[in-house]
């Protein structure tokens, strides 16, 4: 027989995966890849945040309160610095003139931790002189730099939403999972609790919730109350929809050829039921992220999440509270606008994400 | 010893007062390395009896009243879970009617029927070993078939993926319920060839469920026609065909379009098949039944052997 014959052995070309497809439909939406970059960019600086920041978080400079923003000017071959001094009346700056400072890059400054465990002293800009302070966004009423607490900040902020997600949704696709395939009365419980939790409006949840941990607790506790509570409050509405899914996917009939063989039921949800709801549930994911972090900054606002000195756009905004303090000195708004950039972000990669997984739309 | 024993099987959807008989009084063996057929129109509770038998039916709705399904000498009906597990694949397997619909959309193909070996063979649950199963079911070109997505073949590949999975963990007993329906008419037969060919050369037995007679005659050994959720006659299958005794069965033969004739019409059965919970008293079949007399309201006739191997649930089969 001829080996090349291509009815007796035919050449199958490989097609493309259903991921391949994805990605392929999530390209052609540019405010979603515009979206994705900007998180990636966003993510990658919150990693590296103790490099590319300037100063430590906490670092007080405290003839410097409320220093206005400052920016670098080109000056021959490189940046240079302008040196401010106190003005006339109080929190009032006045710049130099002709006393400048060249920026320098990859300089040895504050002492950190590189992934909180790698002690580094070089960062990525600075002037390598303390009389000539690197204020891009100028500083706060202890003259903290505010860029700075951002960057530091966004490691809280940023981490909070992606572990938040991961808890609650694997429990609320867990539970949602288990109460739609069994149905019956499991089904009646848990959705019940469901609609518990769910019907109490967040903000009193987590207020109260918040009461239940003890007021003192360490940054890192603190951290993990947040993640915990908030996903407590979350698991409960994507458990409702994973449930209503599990329901029409249980009567599916691979559902029954994967009975029939002998698989037992939570090998059958999370093997069979789970992963056909994955194309929803990582759309979901995504549009969901900006409310934990939201989260996050509504308790660190309201004083009873994360503590000074420690830094979160949360906590940063509390600044923001006096409107004294914001008319004069709008730079301490800057967190708001990386919440704003954030949220948008999100927003737009997970539109284009669900346009992408809806297959109906080609 | 026969490999599958159901006895006098009764089971309703509901409870109490609700309840709805399915199927009613069901008896039925098949002995190794034999094959039988289901017959019977849509709703005659073909298939809840065939899901019986690896207790697929989930219980609520359904309650079993009574009888047992001896499935090597064993009740199923009074097994625990884990033993239903270990002979669903292992001593049943099933192949259904939707091939596109009994795939999981989201898994490659290669590791669906490798789930199916690591539950009842792990030691065998090798990329070779799917390999040696997609030859078995004839899917040309297997080793780049393994990573294809069920989406990317056709219905007729689906259905011998189906069965690949079904043997793989190498059953005793084949259930295919209506394998060829979903499929049109030159795949139908490659797919009755491919079951045929496979219970010569693996040597199990198979229940193939269908409401087409005219696959009975290649496939089985012997044929259950049933109607309205209990069997109306019980025979070998060449002489069914050739001489069907009951009057269902008759008629249902009559349906059949043929090649050769002049009959401009069809022949159909008049009306329709009666709803469950709403049967009528006595025979079931009296009300659409040409020789119906009184007297087959009155009481429902017993299954009973008439000839040698030939079971009819009809006082009057001799008359014409």
């Amino acid at each position: 027989m001829n080996e090349t014959d291509p009815i007796q052995n035919p050449t199958v070309e490989q097609p493309l995966s259903p991921w391949q497809l994805f990605w392929r439909r999530l390209k052609q939406r540019r405010f979603a890849m515009v979206g994705g970059v900007i998180l990636i960019v966003l993510y990658l600086v919150a990693l590296f945040a103790g490099f590319v920041a300037p100063y430590n978080y906490d670092r007080l400079d405290t003839n410097y309160s409320f220093h206005p923003p400052l920016w670098p000017k080109p000056a021959g071959f490189h940046l240079a610095i302008p040196r401010y001094e106190p003005g006339a009346g109080s929190f009032v700056y006045r710049v130099v003139p002709n006393d400048t400072k060249p920026l320098h890059f990859f300089i040895r400054g504050d002492e950190y931790k590189l992934f909180g465990l790698v002690p580094a002293t070089i960062h990525l800009f600075g002037t390598g002189d303390e009389h000539y302070p690197v204020y891009l966004l100028g500083t706060d009423q202890f003259g903290r730099d505010v860029l700075s607490r951002l960057l530091y900040g966004s490691q809280i902020s940023l981490s909070i939403g992606i572990i938040g997600i991961l808890l609650s949704f694997t429990f609320g696709m867990i539970i949602g999972g288990i109460s739609g395939y069994f149905s019956g009365w499991t089904d009646t419980v848990i959705m019940r609790l469901c609609e518990l939790i769910m019907s109490i409006p967040a903000l009193y949840l987590i207020i109260s919730l918040r009461a239940t941990f003890p007021p003192s607790m360490s940054s890192a506790q603190v951290y993990a109350m947040i993640i915990i509570i908030l996903s407590f409050i979350g698991w409960a509405s994507m458990a409702r929809v994973i449930r209503g899914m599990a329901l029409s996917l249980r009567e599916q009939q691979f559902v029954l050829a994967a009975r029939s063989l002998g698989q037992s039921h939570l090998r059958i949800i999370v093997r069979h039921i789970l992963p056909n709801t994955f194309s929803y549930v990582i759309v979901a994911a995504t549009l969901s992220v900006p409310y934990y972090i939201l989260g996050e900054v509504v308790l660190s606002f309201l004083g009873v999440g994360i503590q000074e000195p420690n830094a979160s756009w949360g906590n940063m905004l509390t600044a923001a509270q006096n409107t004294e303090y914001l008319r004069n000195f709008p730079w301490l708004l800057a967190p708001g606008a990386a919440i704003f950039i954030t949220v948008l972000a999100f927003n737009f990669l997970g539109d284009g994400l669900r346009d992408a997984a809806d297959t109906k739309s080609l | 010893m026969n490999l599958l024993e159901i006895k006098n099987l009764k089971m309703d959807f509901g409870k109490n007062a609700d309840a709805l008989r399915a199927v009613d009084g069901v008896s039925l063996t098949i002995g190794t390395g034999e094959t039988v057929c289901l017959v019977g129109e849509s709703g005659c509770g073909k298939t809840v009896t065939a899901l019986s038998i690896a207790r697929l039916v989930p219980t609520p709705p359904a309650n079993y009243v009574g009888g047992e399904i001896l499935l090597n000498g064993r009740d199923v009906l009074k097994m625990s879970n884990g033993e239903l597990r270990s002979i669903r694949g292992g001593v049943v397997s099933y192949v259904f009617q939707e091939p596109g619909a009994s795939l999981n959309p989201v898994f490659r193909i290669g590791n669906q029927i490798k789930e199916s070996l690591k539950l009842h063979r792990p030691e065998k649950a090798t990329n070779d070993e799917v390999i040696r199963l997609l030859k078995l079911v004839g899917i040309p070109a297997p080793e780049s078939r393994i990573k294809n997505y069920p989406f990317e073949m056709s219905g007729g590949m689906q259905q011998r993926v189906m069965i690949a999975m079904a043997l793989a963990s190498e059953p005793k007993l084949l259930v295919a319920d209506e394998p060829t329906t979903a499929l049109d008419v030159t795949i139908q037969a490659q797919i009755l060839d491919l079951l045929g060919e496979l219970k010569q050369r693996l040597g199990m037995a198979i229940l193939l469920i269908t409401h087409n007679l005219g696959i009975v005659g290649d496939m089985a050994d012997r044929v259950a026609v049933m109607y309205a959720g209990q069997i109306v006659e019980l025979s070998p299958a060449k002489e069914l065909l050739r001489r069907p005794l009951h009057p269902y069965t008759r008629a249902l033969m009559a349906s059949v379009p043929k090649l050769h004739g002049t009959a401009e019409r069809l022949s159909a059965i008049p009306g329709n098949v009666p709803r469950i919970g709403n049967f009528p008293p006595g025979c079931r079949f009296a009300p659409r039944c040409p020789i119906a007399k009184p007297e087959c309201s009155d009481k429902i006739p017993e299954l009973v052997e008439v000839e040698a191997g030939r079971w009819v649930r009809c006082p009057f089969w001799k008359t014409p």
